[in-house]
């Protein structure tokens, strides 16, 4: 009996040829793309940075100098999160650290802060959610600019100024939704805690981020 | 060449993918909220559903009929994962903005359903019309859609076309009215299934106006190769 004669081996035979193809026309997509998506998530990335940390301030690339963080406790997340350092003649000068917000009205809000050593917020971005349409989504940029209001603000240890008005703290709510900004906030306040308790710590990690985050 | 016209007809109309055969319908409703992301994901669909339109009339001579869908599923999931990939890398925001719906376009229906009814047994040329056609016919509503809903949900149009279409397009936005409140259930899925209940409708009054309009004697020719039962 020839190979041809059994329809089980001739189609598995051919069904496995489609695999290679496929699998070699993937593969062909990818390595074409790969640079490129890389350099446009490079780019994505040193974006929002320089909306976080004002290129003024520093004078290295801060996607190169990227360390990972961890504190369930304040930061939000089980995992890791990625923080970027900036430099300016060689010292540490601000930190760039990614934070979640765990209790957003729907999931988790993930967010960026750029922080100097004084505590100062240079910047806060969203960085991604899932807050409904016109009403949380206020927290992006693009539709409103609710969070430049953090830029410049000083931390303090009195948790009760880092709170929406609604909850008797210096933070617009926006019409129609308190709880996000509340999650937000919090965020927020937790993160400047966090770096102010492991400055140094922070600036002195070894921790390198591997590959490229979001 | 009235084949053509005849295809031409079935996609983008008669046997329309989102207004006729109702396949499609998740991504069709999740990402219509506005008209650059209903069409970024209508030519990401329309180039998978035209790529594997082509490719599995290519190979249909050579499949037997025993293994044909396994072959289908892994021409159309190595497709959808090229554009995927495509677009990562030259429409990085787009990608950001269609989300999971863009390797889910490998479920949508209206794919293996046209690999099946029609590519698996016509020629490459008809095939490859006939998967441009289903293309534009879906992304057609998924326009109608979008424009819809984020014109009654924050009074514009092509509000992020940059994202699609580069810097340039970011004049393209027109701003038709100011919405203080944005109108939720517009934005929200339940007003994209609403909105579509609308659209059939609308399509089905279209129909039988003409319908009324013509003679009685050509009603006899119904030519449907209308697939309900696929997926």
């Amino acid at each position: 009996m020839s190979l041809n004669d059994n329809p089980m081996i001739k189609n598995g035979l051919l069904l496995s040829l489609f695999a290679l193809a496929c699998t070699g026309l993937v593969a062909l997509v990818n390595s074409m793309t790969h640079d490129t998506i890389a350099i446009q998530q490079q780019k994505q990335l040193t974006e929002t940075l320089t909306q976080v940390i004002p290129t003024s301030l520093h004078d290295n690339a801060l996607f190169e100098q990227c360390i990972l963080v961890h504190s369930p406790e304040l930061l939000g997340s089980q995992n890791a999160l990625p923080a970027y350092l900036a430099y300016k003649n060689q010292q540490p000068v601000a930190i760039a650290i990614e934070a979640i917000a765990p209790d957003g009205y729907s999931g988790e809000i993930k967010l960026i802060i750029g922080i100097d050593n004084e505590g100062k917020v240079l910047g806060v971005r969203t960085l991604s959610h899932q807050e409904t349409p016109g009403l949380g989504d206020k927290i992006e940029l693009r539709k409103s600019d609710w969070v430049t209001h953090f830029s410049g603000l000083l931390f303090s240890h009195n948790a009760d100024e880092w709170k929406v008005k609604k909850d008797g703290g210096q933070f617009d709510q926006f019409t129609g939704a308190t709880i996000t900004p509340r999650a937000y906030v919090n965020a927020i306040f937790k993160a400047l805690s966090f770096v102010e308790q492991n400055r140094q710590a922070l600036y002195q990690s070894h921790v390198k981020c591997e590959g490229n985050h979001e | 060449m009235s084949n053509y016209r005849e295809i031409a007809n079935q996609g983008l109309w008669k046997n329309n993918p989102g207004l006729v055969q109702l396949l499609g319908l998740c991504p069709l409703l999740a990402v219509t909220a506005t008209i650059t992301n209903a069409l970024g994901l209508g030519i990401a669909t329309l180039l998978v559903l035209m790529g594997s339109n082509i490719l599995v009339s290519l190979v249909r001579d050579y499949v037997p009929k025993e293994i044909r869908i396994p072959v289908f599923v892994m021409i159309i999931a190595a497709l959808v994962t090229c554009v995927q990939l495509l677009i990562n890398a030259y429409a990085y925001n787009l990608y950001i903005s269609l989300g999971i719906f863009l390797p889910l376009i490998v479920t949508n229906c209206v794919i293996i359903g046209r690999a099946e009814a029609f590519a698996s047994r016509n020629s490459l040329a008809h095939s490859a019309f006939d998967g441009l056609m289903m293309g534009l016919g879906f992304t057609a509503v998924l326009v109608v859609l979008g424009a819809s809903r984020e014109l009654l949900g924050q009074g514009t149009l092509f509000d992020g076309a940059d994202l699609l279409l580069g810097d340039w397009a970011s004049s393209l936005t027109i701003h038709v009215w100011q919405v203080d409140t944005p109108f939720l259930l517009a934005m929200l899925p339940p007003g994209a299934f609403i909105a579509m209940g609308l659209l059939i409708a609308l399509k089905n009054v279209i129909d039988s106006k003409i319908k009324a309009r013509q003679p009685k004697t050509e009603s006899v020719a119904v030519t449907r190769a209308r697939i309900t039962k696929v997926s």
